[in-house]
């Protein structure tokens, strides 16, 4: 029993140690010419703009369901007035990003995954390096990038969608003005709430990019490897965001400290 | 170091998956401008050995040179302009499937060139007219048969002008009409001084297209030499091989 956990976290270990150094060398290899800029940019409209109505529409009801939470719990102190503050808060630091993470792996990372995956096991790749094209820049530095890029707009996109989702479900309830509810949403809401917060979205994107492209170019097994890559992909970009934020939960609070 | 007119060079050349050894102590040359072709039964090495001429598979042990060159010992930018003189064309054909069967030929020219696009679009619609092809620019490779993928792989193959050009059973899948057509254009392309390496099962093709062939019998090479010298071997397996009129 003891062997097998063993054997387990060692199994993981080396996953990790794989994936990180999949990660260090894009890093490494999208600062080195020639760069991909056509490619990267057809990647963030891929990533970035088909993501924008999902993330729009999963923002507008997570600002409705939020509001309705927030109303029921200020309600019973008298602050309703606060509503808009709070959400805002909430939205910003933490449920916005946190959100559109996980959305975006859902739907990028099982994508790149898939793509990936499929092209490994018919030869694509090899075939662009059989005529003469770096695969790992052409494909995995180059969605990497776009994730990274797409992710802090992602983010804003769907900071904003919730706090107009808050509106709708506060006008509609207490009659709030448009005016007097983003004035009050926008109050208390500081640089700090906002760039640290949208920006480590950058880091989930490098992660969901790094993760799905590791186990695209990884795979085997044919189609039936390309269905577990695209799952695997979304399972494991997903459990990575949500650990690394909390890391960068505590690097963000330790570097912009929250005033009392 | 390889010899004048070498094209290609494998020493010794030792590969395993696992404990199954595919290649083992494979030492073969193929002289510039002329067709080689590599004979075997399915599971001998022949593509594993493509695949180490353009550096997609690194040896265990032994080098592999391209005009002289330990492609073995290259990476990155200096195995690419190594690459960038050779086609190659894979078993399963492996167009990229989410451009068109023209964008498929005129990617490695794209990528290489710094034509205008007419210029591109020109050459990769010639290049398709070679393979018979030339109306199906705009199609999507899902929209191909097998034998079109094929033939449309070897038009990427060829985009641009390679010097040696690599081929996996280029006939395989194919109509015998349409595999002497293909048969024709590799020996075109060798009239031409294209250096051919062409793995098939296909006795007849090997035959038309071969000035040497070489059969490999469990990662070794076992005979190699043109067409008659190769029907005169006393080998059991080669004199089974060469009798059989097999068309992959």
């Amino acid at each position: 029993m003891l062997q097998q956990l063993g054997a387990l976290l060692l199994t993981l270990l080396a996953w990790v140690g794989d994936v990180a150094l999949f990660g260090a060398r894009a890093l490494y290899e999208a600062v080195l010419p020639p760069y991909e800029f056509k490619e990267t940019w057809r990647h963030v409209f891929e990533i970035g703009w088909r993501s924008l109505p999902l993330i729009a529409l999963s923002g507008l009801a997570i600002g409705v369901v939020l509001s309705m939470h927030t109303r029921a719990s200020l309600e019973r102190f008298g602050a309703e007035a606060m509503i808009p503050a709070g959400l805002a808060i909430a939205l910003i630091r933490e449920t916005g990003p946190l959100t559109a993470g996980l959305l975006v792996a859902g739907r990028v990372g099982a994508g790149i995954g898939a793509e990936l995956g499929a092209m490994k096991v018919t030869e694509q790749i090899d075939a662009l390096e059989a005529v003469a094209v770096d695969s790992f820049k052409y494909l995995a530095v180059t969605r990497i990038l776009a994730c990274v890029v797409a992710m802090p707009l992602l983010t804003a996109i769907i900071d904003f969608c919730g706090i107009f989702g808050g509106y709708i479900a506060e006008t509609t309830v207490s009659g709030m003005s448009a005016q007097l509810y983003f004035h009050r949403a926008f109050s208390i809401v500081e640089f700090s709430d906002f760039l640290p917060a949208t920006l480590k979205t950058a880091v989930f994107g490098f992660v969901i990019g790094t993760v799905s492209s590791y186990l695209g170019f990884n795979t085997t097994r044919g189609t039936e490897g390309v269905g577990r890559t695209s799952t695997s992909s979304v399972v494991l970009s997903s459990i990575c965001i949500i650990l690394v934020n909390v890391v960068l939960v505590k690097l963000i609070f330790f570097v912009f400290p929250v005033k009392a | 170091m390889t010899q004048d007119g070498e094209a290609i060079r494998l020493e010794h050349v030792t590969k395993s998956f696992d404990d199954h050894k595919v290649l083992d102590d494979v030492t073969l040359e193929v002289p510039g401008g002329k067709a080689f072709c590599l004979l075997g039964r399915s599971g001998t090495g022949k593509s594993v050995t493509l695949k180490h001429i353009i550096g997609l598979m690194r040896p265990d042990q032994g080098h592999v040179f391209v005009r002289g060159t330990d492609i073995t010992a290259l990476s990155g930018r200096d195995l690419s302009e190594v690459r960038r003189s050779m086609g190659f064309l894979f078993q399963n054909a492996a167009l990229f499937d989410s451009i068109t069967v023209g964008e498929n030929v005129a990617f490695p020219l794209r990528r290489h060139t710094d034509w205008p696009d007419a210029k591109i679009r020109e050459t990769a619609r010639a290049k398709l007219a070679e393979v018979g092809l030339e109306d199906d620019y705009d199609k999507m490779p899902g929209d191909l048969s097998g034998g079109m993928r094929k033939r449309a792989g070897l038009a990427r193959a060829m985009a641009l002008d390679p010097d040696i050009l690599l081929v996996d059973e280029p006939s395989a899948g194919l109509d015998p009409i349409t595999a002497d057509e293909i048969d024709q254009l590799l020996v075109d392309r060798k009239k031409h001084g294209t250096t051919l390496v062409v793995v098939t099962h296909n006795i007849p093709s090997a035959r038309h297209i071969g000035d040497e062939l070489a059969v490999l019998h469990e990662g070794r090479v076992i005979a190699r030499g043109t067409a008659e010298e190769l029907d005169r071997s006393e080998d059991k397996m080669v004199r089974m091989f060469m009798r059989s009129e097999g068309s992959g």
